[in-house]
């Protein structure tokens, strides 16, 4: 019973194997992709481990405050970001290894000629809550 | 309309209606529709015997959506309106719907769901919600629940010990929501008690009694964690810890030592602690021995490590975690400490800020930050 965040990235994570860009794709490979990315959502809702999915559009601001009365700053968007997030899926699992599990599953939706894309997502745990016993917690 | 009678009164409904003969799943799924009507109904129309409403409007609703199964598949199997009772139970129903929700087959997150509908009278959304989680992913977690133990015998002898986990892990989560977990697993746990005589589950029900009844003093108004030193010991709740003490005594007196009650009996040296300063450490660490034994859990010897540090002083602890994997959860933080009990404040602060750094969640996080950050701030004066 922990969260676990997919984070699915644009750029900044290291080179899939099957590394076309999706323009490149044929129109049912696009589709094929979808496809499974739903599929796959829709199956983590049956088996009880569904939390969110979303998907974020690439061009992005930088935003500061800049002082008492002054309207913010903003900045970009940069092309050259190293990291850019493409989205990611929230997922409420057992184990760790269910979490490992999962994203290598998700890892393999197909992109160019129906292959695998093999790309790499990022696993992160979600902080939790602060247990009730702390003293002598056994886990 | 008093939520919590109503709620009380799920397992023996629902254990009638699996005696009559109805199949688990869908007499799970009848009594929810019943709890989901009275609350509509009762308030202006209370029943006179409240149980034997429940009863009937779940076996009706049984019924119905039998016969539109039914229908469905063009059977045509007859169902008695009203059958006669099913034989005696031979153990008690309320105890043996425990057990199935507790079912080993059962993965840890489904058998904490089954169990607070099933058993609690929770409504899906309310689990939902509990668990941060949407509801019709917990809606689907339920529904296989109840899939992996249909074929599960209703009077199978279960194991208290599998109960106990759930129960657990039900209190350990806490508040999110609109229900309070920590609350209703006290109540599940009083409920079992009820049902069965058995030491551990007065052990698991005093620790839970002991540990809420810090629950207020655990965190400053901005949420930042107390840790049990510093804790403000007029707002412990003393009639439950009260009740935790009764109810752990009487259960080591029967001399059947399970790691529940020894967990309690550690709780309870410290609520019996006037101050922080007259903490019986000594006999903490005899039970925290008594516990390694039971459970043989790296936390158990990892806790066992600050109790000595408490007990022998900072350089003893310190010899204990140096036994140990350090690797373990909260390994660093405990050096971190006891580090910081030995006077090595710039040794403590690096480990305190290499804790926050794999803090499981987000209060202990900000706490060994904090810490870290007091020690740096000391030695820059």
């Amino acid at each position: 019973m922990a969260k676990y965040l997919l984070l699915k990235h644009y750029r900044g994570a290291p080179a899939a194997v099957n590394d076309v860009p999706m323009d490149r794709w044929t129109p049912e490979e696009i589709s094929a992709h979808v496809q499974y990315m739903n599929d796959f959502a829709a199956r983590l809702e049956e088996t009880g481990e569904f939390v969110d999915s979303k998907a974020l559009a690439p061009g992005g601001m930088f935003v500061r405050y800049d002082g008492e009365g002054r309207p913010p700053i903003t900045d970009g968007p940069f092309a050259e970001t190293k990291d850019l997030i493409a989205g990611w899926m929230v997922i409420d699992v057992d184990s760790y290894e269910r979490a490992i599990e999962l994203a290598g599953e998700l890892s393999a939706a197909p992109g160019a000629g129906g292959k695998p894309i093999h790309e790499w997502l990022e696993v992160r745990p979600f902080l939790t809550h602060s247990p009730t016993v702390t003293e002598c917690s056994l886990k | 309309m008093n939520e919590i009678l109503l709620r009380s009164l799920t397992p023996s409904v629902l254990g009638i209606l699996v005696r009559r003969g109805a199949d688990f799943a869908a007499a799970e799924d009848a009594v929810q529709d019943a709890l989901v009507k009275a609350v509509h109904v009762w308030p202006a129309d209370p029943p006179r015997d409240p149980k034997g409403w429940l009863v009937t409007v779940a076996w009706h609703r049984f019924l119905d959506a039998t016969r539109a199964d039914t229908a469905r598949r063009r059977r045509e199997d007859l169902l008695d309106e009203e059958p006669a009772p099913g034989p005696a139970p031979a153990v008690d129903d309320t105890l043996q719907l425990y057990f199935l929700c507790a079912h080993p087959s059962l993965t840890p997150s489904s058998a904490v769901a089954l169990t607070l509908r099933a058993v609690g009278g929770l409504t899906t959304r309310q689990i939902a919600q509990a668990y941060l989680v949407p509801e019709a992913t917990m809606a689907q977690r339920i529904s296989r629940a109840k899939r992996t133990v249909s074929g599960v015998r209703f009077d199978q002898p279960g194991d208290v010990a599998t109960v106990l986990r759930v129960l657990y892990l039900v209190f350990n989560e806490g508040y999110s929501g609109d229900v309070d977990l920590a609350a209703e697993a006290i109540r599940l746990t009083r409920q079992l008690a009820a049902a069965i005589d058995h030491p551990e589950v007065a052990g698991l029900l005093a620790l839970m009694l002991l540990h809420h009844a810090r629950r207020a003093a655990r965190t400053a108004p901005d949420g930042s964690l107390v840790t049990l030193a510093e804790q403000d010991r007029g707002r412990w709740d003393t009639e439950s810890i009260a009740e935790g003490v009764e109810i752990l005594q009487a259960a080591l007196t029967r001399d059947r030592l399970g790691e529940f009650q020894a967990q309690a009996a550690i709780a309870a040296l410290h609520a019996d602690a006037p101050t922080a300063g007259e903490t019986d450490w000594v006999q903490i660490v005899e039970w925290y021995d008594e516990l390694a034994l039971l459970t043989d859990s790296p936390v158990v010897w990892l806790n066992r490590a600050v109790a000595v540090g408490e007990a022998d002083g900072p350089r003893a602890g310190l010899a204990a975690l140096a036994a140990l994997d350090d690797s373990l959860p909260r390994h660093t933080a405990v050096a971190a400490y006891l580090h910081e009990c030995d006077g090595d404040l710039a040794t403590a602060a690096r480990l305190y800020a290499e804790a926050a750094h794999q803090a499981p969640n987000l209060a202990e996080r900000d706490h060994l930050t904090r810490r870290a950050a007091r020690l740096n701030a000391r030695r820059c004066r």
